[in-house]
């Protein structure tokens, strides 16, 4: 028995006589359906949360003080490690400021290249989100099929940059290698395959009665609670709020492109997860739209700088789980005096104790798999 | 709180509608399952080690760093150092010496596997294409002094 005012850190809901039979649980750092060494402290009522405190920072690496010691072409390469399954996204994010502070453009074949390579990537995370949400629901068959689709980006990505997961392939001005001569026609395959086997993947998942069952109305998040907290990308848009970065302030050449951000209005488990399968739609959208036009021409600027001028440089992209900005300090020399990033998954773990509040345990489970986190990002 | 709201004959009713309908879509879920079960031809795994042999990587693929070398053993390092210079971990080691005409030239190519992260960053920084990233991906190894290598059979060229 724990007495008043002696509770554990971070509980702050008071303990008062009817809810003495309140017991602490651990969920974490080794479980399945945290994705990775989170731990959260749960607070119980019988099977219903009465509270919950994330405890984080098992894997921090320290990336933003290592990123000091480093030039800035090799701060690229951390950025893979922070999100692993957006790596591609991040080295674009950090490229963008790179040459916003150089002031450099990129050819036309590059931002195509950048364009493709995103929305293949944002269907891999989106892959990745639908096989686990149908994991940590109970379902192994769903896991495995979404690893499979992931599996071909994947292949691609292999191909274009020479490793899977780390990609490490943008840099100022374009990108390291021109893409292969296959590069395009299997882009082409992979999108047919994709229309094929979403419609699959949808009567499989989206309409069956114990997903809906599982989902409708658990973790809601309301509107205004998703903008204090800070929340973006799909979490946010499952709240009823319509950002995109790739919409709201244009990045490379997304303003060209003809597509839709779709937005769900009942911020709850569902929503969240049907906005995702909206998104990979529109990312094949994009996709046949980019493959369609894809041109011909140099795929890096001439200019290979090692230094930055002084001064702070901001950019922002729209990663597969929300705003990826990062924030560089540049002073003399060849290494950045400060870099800040601004991970998706660390705002979007926030609401995590306002959404949990008096759910069930197995409804947590869910929760946090829509809320698509990545530990390393978290971390750092 | 919706339920307590509902009168029974309407509860009644979602109740039944949710009897056909929830069978109905576990049938569809489990008709895609089927659909897989009998079509051995999307079926995506591979048996890695019984198909070794046709296994390749990507061309691009970035395996161990290996060393440019001619049938003779002649590689194209200068023992410049940008690679040296450009790697993150600090793998790389470019031990230089002279030669008899006294020319700087590559005595030693030290390289530490153990903390590479196989970036690519070394073969981008040089300049005289004398290095690549190799195919390898069986790596593993339980002997962890050979994960300290010296890459160049010969001293360079100068």
């Amino acid at each position: 028995m724990i007495n008043k005012g002696n509770l554990p850190p971070g509980f702050k809901i008071e303990r008062s006589e009817s809810n003495s039979e309140e017991f602490f649980i651990n969920m974490g750092p080794q479980h399945p359906s945290t994705h990775g060494a989170l731990r959260l402290a749960l607070r119980m009522d019988g099977e219903t949360i009465v509270e919950m405190v994330p405890h984080f920072g098992y894997i921090h690496r320290g990336i933003e003080k290592q990123a000091e010691n480093m030039n800035y072409l090799q701060y690229i390469l951390l950025s893979d490690r922070q999100d692993y399954l957006t790596a591609i996204q991040n080295n674009l994010g950090v490229c963008l400021a790179y040459e916003k502070a150089l002031n450099i453009g990129v050819p036309e074949r590059a931002e195509y290249i950048r364009v493709i390579l995103q929305e293949l990537g944002r269907v891999a995370s989106h892959m990745v989100f639908f096989a686990c949400f149908g994991g940590d629901l109970g379902g192994q068959t769903c896991l495995l099929y979404g690893f499979k689709e992931r599996e071909m980006v994947h292949d691609i990505i292999e191909e274009v940059t020479g490793s899977r997961l780390t990609t490490n392939f943008f840099r100022p001005g374009g990108s390291t290698f021109d893409v292969p001569d296959t590069f395009i026609p299997r882009v082409k395959a992979f999108i047919k395959h994709m229309d094929k086997t979403m419609k699959d993947y949808e009567r499989f998942l989206s309409k069956n009665i114990i997903v809906l069952e599982r989902t409708k109305g658990i973790g809601i998040l309301s509107k205004e609670d998703a903008i204090a907290y800070g929340c973006t990308g799909p979490m946010l848009r499952g709240s009823g709020v319509k950002y995109d970065v790739r919409k709201n302030d244009p990045y490379s050449i997304y303003d060209q492109f003809d597509f839709d951000v779709p937005v769900t209005y009942n911020g709850d488990t569902y929503d969240r997860y049907t906005i995702r399968i909206a998104e990979i739609h529109e990312s094949l959208k994009i996709l046949k739209q980019a493959v369609e036009k894809f041109p011909e021409g140099p795929w890096r600027a001439k200019e290979k700088p090692v230094r930055l001028p002084a001064g702070r440089y901001y950019s922002a992209i729209e990663t597969a789980k929300g705003l990826y900005a990062t924030y560089v300090v540049a002073a003399s020399g060849d290494k950045p005096y400060r870099i800040h990033t601004r991970g998706p998954s660390f705002a979007n773990l926030a609401p995590l104790n306002k959404m949990v509040q008096g759910q069930k345990i197995s409804d947590l489970v869910a929760i946090l798999a829509t809320i698509d986190p990545v530990i390393p990002e978290i971390d750092r | 709180m919706k339920k307590k709201n509902m009168t029974v004959s309407r509860y009644f009713k979602r109740y039944l509608k949710r009897c056909v309908t929830g069978p109905v879509s576990l049938v569809m879920g489990l008709s895609v399952t089927l659909k897989y079960f009998f079509n051995p031809k999307r079926i995506v795994t591979e048996q890695y080690p019984e198909n070794k042999k046709t296994l390749k990587m990507h061309p691009r693929y970035r395996g161990r760093l290996e060393m440019i070398e001619d049938a003779e053993g002649n590689n194209k390092c200068t023992a410049c150092g940008m690679c040296e210079k450009a790697c993150p971990n600090a793998s790389i080691n470019v031990l230089a010496t002279k030669n008899i005409a006294g020319k700087k030239v590559l005595g030693r190519y030290e390289y530490h596997f153990g903390s590479c992260t196989q970036c690519g960053l070394c073969v981008e920084a040089c300049p005289f294409g004398a290095i690549r990233m190799s195919q390898a991906f069986e790596v593993a190894t339980t002997d962890p002094t050979s994960l300290d290598m010296i890459l160049n059979k010969k001293e360079g060229q100068g």
